[in-house]
């Protein structure tokens, strides 16, 4: 014990503190969040694998069964074709998470690359973007989306319509740019931005490799939060029958046309694809919520 | 304040022209107008000429750059157009509507400014016990439940308990407030929900702030009613954030009438935003995104200045 150097003892008690596990610490300060993760992954599996969970096939008419209540055969009931609501509803969670995660993805990076770009360039750049930011908040979400639906034609490609992606991420846009440039100016007067642009390094590369990965908290809240708000207006387009078109399973478009004529025969045609939207959007909103709490320390009290 | 006011309106106009810009020339990105829909829609077989004498007489048939100058002194002057659909003026088309969609949003508002304020207060004071639990619950369920789909519940609801639907004819408020109030008060529960939870929650996070600053410490200490230092000095000063986000989301429940007016068959203005895009009437897109715009810029600032009515700091601080 004596003859020990003096220094292994000490090098002993340096071992780093284990870190601690991100998923752990999460699902212990924000269960709800946890919970609402968990409707994530099952709703994405059914939209991967909608094959192994529908029993039937969702387009399959069957007039047979027309307008059947719900039973064992049918869980959901079906509708007035006599296709099965449950398996309808299963493959349009496919729909409403690609157009959700794609819209919703597009706008905030867009969103995200011009928020940065108006706090890192300032003065005219900033002023012009801030003015762009102002002139399209001044449109309801749906409406926005509207125009631009009016304003281009359906283009469809491998079964998704673009242009509806791109109706739906036009209004994300300058909400998330509003938020990033926030949180951008504040890391715009780091010493090592300073030392970036001392260094000489490009405008793109101190943007996308020094701004950009210090904004993720932010982006990533906003991502989670639009894909709610994107699933709710892919929902609301289709219901109006500006959106996703027959004979695509999609929640919003079960909601629409004769549904309403069947308001007192068939009520579980409007009740269960309705139930389908607010839980897929309920889970990313409750997801984003916890996310923000989790990572934004100003709101940890 | 005068002067602070003026400013404010001023900058609204750059705006405004902005979103009369952006919106016209988003329309026209893609070559294909109205005659089109309105001639060959239902499988209308009609010569080119017919459709190019359609087009010359809507005057489609000039240079963009001259429609857009046209349309842009109309705006000067207080003029939308004409529908190219109804040919009628576009200011008459959404002036006839207004009345109905205006009433559904106060009520909205009277519904939601209700509930919201007990909610919210409630969530803010028992802060991380059930209550505060099941508000949150109750608030992001307002902000997933689509209110068309709210709206349609309220009907299947009440046909299956009461067997019986709301009036599909507009009356007045002023010819027969019974009539009015049974068809209007269920598009407003149905919209409302979202405007109450978005409500209750700033109320929660504001009174949240509130109640952990000094002068609420110092009310405490000298002995003042738990209710009273709720009431008086926790509450109307975190109210005033929520006045904020009530004024922006009453100029943007039109959004939420878009989409529930077609459910409760209300001629509105939702309704007609919905049928102009479907008919491509561009026109009569153009002035109402042109008159919605404008009813947001206009709330904004008058929240902006009851802001200043409200507390005294903004309105002599400068």
């Amino acid at each position: 014990m004596t003859n020990i150097s003096p220094a292994a003892p000490a090098a002993a008690q340096f071992v780093l503190p284990k870190r601690p596990n991100p998923v752990l610490t999460f699902v212990r300060a924000q269960p709800m969040g946890a919970v609402s993760f968990v409707v994530i992954i099952v709703m994405m599996f059914a939209g991967l694998f909608p094959q192994f969970v529908a029993p039937y096939n969702p387009l399959d008419i069957d007039f047979a069964s027309i307008l059947a209540a719900p039973s064992w055969d049918h869980w959901f009931g079906t509708d007035a074709y006599g296709r099965d609501i449950f398996s309808r509803i299963i493959y349009g969670s496919r729909t409403a998470l690609v157009i959700g995660f794609s819209a919703s993805l597009i706008g905030s990076t867009i969103g995200a690359i011009l928020g940065i770009a108006s706090a890192y360039f300032g003065g005219r750049v900033d002023n012009w973007i801030q003015r762009f930011v102002d002139i399209l908040l001044a449109f309801p979400i749906i409406v926005l989306a509207l125009v631009v639906v009016a304003a281009l034609r359906k283009t469809v490609i491998y079964g998704v319509d673009v242009n509806l992606i791109i109706a739906i991420s036009i209004p994300i846009i300058p909400r998330v740019a509003r938020v990033v440039r926030a949180a951008a100016l504040s890391v715009n007067v780091m010493p090592y931005i300073d030392a970036a642009r001392a260094a000489g390094y490009s405008n793109t590369r101190i943007i996308f490799r020094h701004m950009a990965p210090n904004v993720t908290a932010p982006f990533l809240i906003m991502f989670t939060a639009f894909i709610a708000q994107a699933i709710l207006l892919e929902a609301s387009l289709s219901f109006l029958g500006l959106g996703v078109t027959e004979p695509i399973a999609a929640w919003g478009l079960m909601l629409s046309g004769n549904a309403a004529d069947f308001y007192r025969e068939a009520p579980w045609m409007v009740i269960f694809p309705g139930v389908a939207i607010s839980l897929a959007v309920f889970a990313f909103n409750l997801f984003g919520d916890s996310l923000r709490d989790y990572l934004d320390p100003r709101f940890k009290t | 304040m005068l002067m602070y006011t003026l400013k404010r309106l001023l900058l609204t106009i750059p705006t405004l022209i902005g979103v009369a810009v952006l919106v016209f020339f988003m329309l026209r990105i893609v070559p294909g107008d109205i005659v089109e829909v309105k001639l060959r829609g239902d499988g209308g077989n009609v010569t080119q000429e017919v459709v190019e004498q359609e087009r010359k007489r809507l005057g489609l048939d000039r240079p963009m750059i001259v429609q857009f100058g046209d349309y842009m002194w109309g705006l000067a002057r207080g003029d939308l157009g004409i529908s190219m659909w109804t040919e009628r003026p576009v200011i008459e088309e959404i002036m006839i509507r207004l009345e109905l969609s205006l009433e559904v949003a106060i009520l909205a508002t009277i519904f939601a400014t209700l509930i919201s304020i007990p909610l919210g207060t409630a969530a803010a004071l028992f802060r991380n016990t059930w209550i505060d639990y099941v508000v949150r619950i109750v608030t992001i369920g307002g902000l997933s439940i689509p209110s068309f789909w709210f709206g349609m519940i309220i009907i299947v609801s009440l046909l299956t308990f009461f067997n019986w639907l709301p009036p599909i004819t507009f009356t007045p408020i002023y010819v027969d407030p019974v009539a009015n109030l049974a068809q209007l008060i269920w598009p407003a529960l149905a919209v409302g929900y979202r405007y109450c939870a978005v409500t209750a929650r700033m109320i929660r996070s504001s009174l949240l702030e509130v109640l952990a600053e000094d002068y609420i410490r110092t009310a405490r200490a000298k002995g003042v009613y738990e209710r009273l230092v709720v009431s008086r000095h926790a509450l109307r000063n975190a109210l005033l954030p929520a006045i904020t986000v009530m004024g922006l989301e009453f100029a943007f429940l039109i959004g939420g009438l878009v989409v529930t007016e077609q459910v409760f068959n209300l001629n509105g203005i939702g309704q007609l935003f919905v049928q102009s895009v479907s008919r491509n009437d561009f026109m009569l897109i153009q002035g109402m995104v042109i008159m919605i715009a404008g009813f947001y810029v206009v709330i904004n600032l008058v929240v902006d200045l009851l802001y200043a009515v409200f507390d005294p700091r903004i309105r002599y601080g400068g």
